[in-house]
């Protein structure tokens, strides 16, 4: 072969392909995301999604407080305003949070572009290429996305039926400082966890923090889903209970629309300092017409009621994925029971890996996470999460019998090929949030 | 404006690779405007039928990939309702779409193809699996390549360096289809060559060479950008680029192909291409290869875009 050839032209199509930060490298096409684009089409039963389901939502209510919203303070609402957020609305924060025990102040708070915007913020300000957070296993994937993109080592510290184990975590906080690392926090979602659907248990509370307070550990406390719970109270929040060693995260996505973008964090004093520099930096302020329509909306209606709505809308749906998992699911397959929130964590027989899977699942028209999205170091082939907060009891019937000839054609596929290592994780193993 | 009238653009489907049709979808919509084409843009769903038999286009880009869109199916459809299209007919989609039938038929033109074997699951679980791939690694040997034997982009394929990576191999292009075709894995340059037929017969557009940075072209490989080294020409004698030039206007003359088609091939150190597949709805993305084959050819993609939906509503 020759090179003599003229006008020859090489290239990566990318022109900045030598230039981007470290913290880009597993950026890369994923061919599991990708299949997520089958799941949005109406055919496929999507058991893969995170989104509320709004419909029932008074969206006459929202209009007339969003009209007399432009209407009377137009001006105010279409401004900037305080990287710290609306006063008023932070006042009414403080009200929710009580809900769950929290006795806070408004100036404690910071209104953030959602929850996953404070989970950006409160890494930026903790966090060094090389620190270690301390997450559940499996844990969030918006939250591991951005624990990479700050270069964070996330360790991951194994659950019960009870939310995580005590001694596990002790474990853990001693082994990583005695490899000489630093550990910046304990992220925790302790109600109806993404995406293993579980609480921690009241007795576990006290206990983790007292684990953490021992080991001068701050824990960062997410709850989207506290108030969404099928029976009884909500649970006190463990920053309820200690003020200066948790930091809150909570939102408005699931107890109220998504699409406002508005959460918050509820931090110590000299954190906060902090949070709204960087909020400061981040967007200048979190959006104006966004909390004032919220502060609104609740202000203006019983959106506790609404709350009430939504989790019986909710409760349904897990009825009908309990009971649809319980009648159709191969032998050996386990799955949690959640009290509240949107997902179910399934984990399938043996020699099972539900990334390799997917495509499979997706030729049947039924859509789901490989657990792979939900673990920072590769594990969860064997898991998958379900989540039931949008399609109707009947369709999330009809996907699950779906999943289940899926399984069982692939556990015979399984047992042709006999036993194979599991599969690895890609950085990007989840849909986009908008995907129902 | 042109005087093509309206186009209809069809991208996304329900196949594995809709996401990738998706984004060749907008960008021949985009080609297309940008040289006065007025195009629409549209998925393939149910309502797709009233819409081709009230208010037809006059004439239709299939830019879907994978099954329903190139296996003939979509296209058995507009023939149905009279709609014309760019590219292969049903009949020539559906032997080219399956890569077993294709590399048969184009080796039988003469070209050379990769020693290979097709298995369907079924087969290794009524006849056991271990003896079996003993024997598929004896006859075929190592590195070998196992992928479904319909379908794109890369999605199951594998390349197999030892023989205890073949089991995972198979379960992973079993999960994309029911059968899986195993091929020797053949050492060299890996090409890709665009037929064109604007009217005047098929002419090839320059031979695009591939270097993935981790070895191996596959999803990953073909949709990062930057992930990719493309040297077009590639970097081959004038000798040798005719043969991968002449290897891919056999493979489509072969297979029946018209309009467009993307034919893969690797050449040896000999020198000597070997055809892997053919694709009659190539990719059409930012990172796919025939808009820069046609780069490179200088030709702009709107005008062959244009051109190729005039030869198909001229039919």
């Amino acid at each position: 072969m020759s090179a003599d050839l003229p006008d020859v032209r090489q290239t990566r199509l990318d022109n900045y392909v030598d230039r981007y930060a470290a913290r880009t490298k597993g950026m890369t096409a994923s061919e599991i995301r990708a299949l997520f684009s089958v799941a949005s089409r109406p055919e496929v039963v999507s058991l893969a999604g995170g989104m509320p389901n709004i419909a029932g939502l008074p969206l006459d209510v929202v209009g007339s407080a969003v009209r007399d919203l432009v209407i009377d303070h137009g001006a105010t609402a279409m401004q900037y305003g305080s990287g710290q957020g609306d006063p008023g609305l932070r006042e009414q924060i403080c009200d929710v949070m009580r809900i769950e025990g929290i006795d806070a102040h408004p100036d404690d708070v910071v209104i953030t572009v959602g929850s996953q915007q404070a989970v950006d913020l409160v890494t930026r300000v903790f966090c060094d290429p090389g620190d270690v957070v301390i997450c559940e296993a499996p844990s969030y994937v918006g939250a591991l996305g951005v624990f990479r993109a700050y270069q964070c080592e996330v360790v991951h510290v194994a659950m019960d039926d009870d939310g995580i184990q005590p001694e596990a975590l002790e474990q853990a906080i001693s082994a990583v400082r005695a490899a000489g690392k630093k550990i910046k926090f304990f992220y925790t979602i302790p109600n109806f966890h993404n995406p293993a659907g579980i609480s921690l248990s009241a007795e576990r509370r006290q206990k983790v923090l007292e684990i953490c307070q021992k080991a001068d550990l701050l824990v960062l406390e997410d709850n989207p889903y506290g108030l969404l719970g099928f029976d009884g109270d909500p649970m006190r929040a463990l920053r309820a209970d200690d003020r200066e060693g948790v930091i809150y995260l909570g939102s408005f996505s699931k107890t109220f629309a998504p699409g406002f973008r508005v959460g918050w964090v509820a931090a110590p004093h000299a954190v906060r300092e902090k949070l709204v520099l960087a909020q400061e930096s981040a967007t200048l302020c979190p959006p104006v017409f966004s909390q004032l329509a919220i502060s609104s909306y609740l202000s203006r209606h019983d959106w506790m009621g609404q709350v009430k709505q939504f989790r019986e809308m909710y409760r349904e749906r897990r009825d009908a994925m309990l009971a649809a998992l319980t009648d159709k699911m191969p032998a050996a397959t386990t799955w949690t029971k959640p009290g509240g929130g949107f997902y179910v964590w399934l984990t399938l027989p043996d020699g099972l890996d539900a990334k390799a899977m997917l495509p499979r699942a997706v030729t049947a028209r039924v859509a789901y996470v490989p657990g792979t999205a939900f673990f920072a170091d590769g594990f969860g082939s064997q898991c998958m999460r379900l989540s039931y907060c949008h399609p109707t009891p009947e369709r999330i019937t009809e996907g699950v019998a779906r999943l289940s000839a899926v399984i069982n054609e692939e556990l015979e596929l399984r047992q042709t090929f006999g036993p194979l290592p599991a599969g690895h994780g890609h950085d990007y193993d989840a849909p986009g949030p908008e995907l129902s | 404006m042109s005087d093509l009238g309206r186009v209809l653009v069809l991208a996304g489907g329900l196949s594995h690779e809709r996401d990738v049709s998706l984004r060749s979808g907008r960008r021949v919509a985009e080609a297309l405007r940008s040289v006065g084409v007025e195009v629409e843009q549209r998925d393939v769903d149910a309502s797709l039928v009233d819409r081709l038999r009230n208010d037809p286009p006059n004439a239709v880009f299939p830019v879907l990939h994978g099954v329903t869109g190139e296996d003939g199916a979509l296209r058995q459809v507009l023939d149905l309702y009279g709609v014309p299209y760019v590219g292969a007919d049903a009949a020539a989609c559906r032997t080219a779409f399956d890569k077993p039938v294709a590399s048969t038929m184009v080796g039988s033109a003469g070209l050379h193809t990769p020693p290979s074997i097709v298995l369907g699951h079924d087969t290794f679980r009524e006849l056991g699996a271990a003896a079996l791939m003993e024997a598929v690694v004896q006859q075929i040997g190592l590195p070998l390549v196992v992928k479904p034997a319909r379908g794109g982009s890369a999605l199951g394929a594998s390349i197999v360096r030892a023989v205890e990576d073949l089991p995972s191999a198979m379960v992973n292009s079993y999960a994309y289809g029911p059968v899986a075709l195993i091929e020797r894995y053949i050492v060299g340059t890996e090409v890709a060559v665009t037929v064109v037929d604007t009217g005047d017969g098929p002419r090839p557009l320059p031979a695009v060479e591939i270097q993935p940075d981790s070895g191996f072209y596959d999803y990953e490989a073909r949709y990062t950008a930057g992930a990719t080294q493309f040297i077009v020409p590639a970097r081959l004698g004038p000798a040798v680029a005719a043969a991968c030039a002449d290897a891919a206007i056999t493979a489509h003359r072969a297979l029946g192909l018209r309009d467009l088609s993307r034919s893969d091939l690797v050449v040896d150190a000999e020198g000597v291409p070997w055809f892997l597949e053919v694709n009659v709805a190539p990719g059409m993305t930012e990172t796919s290869l025939v808009p820069l084959a046609a780069e490179a050819a200088g030709i702009e993609l709107g005008v062959l875009c244009r051109d190729l939906l005039a030869a198909a509503a001229a039919r």
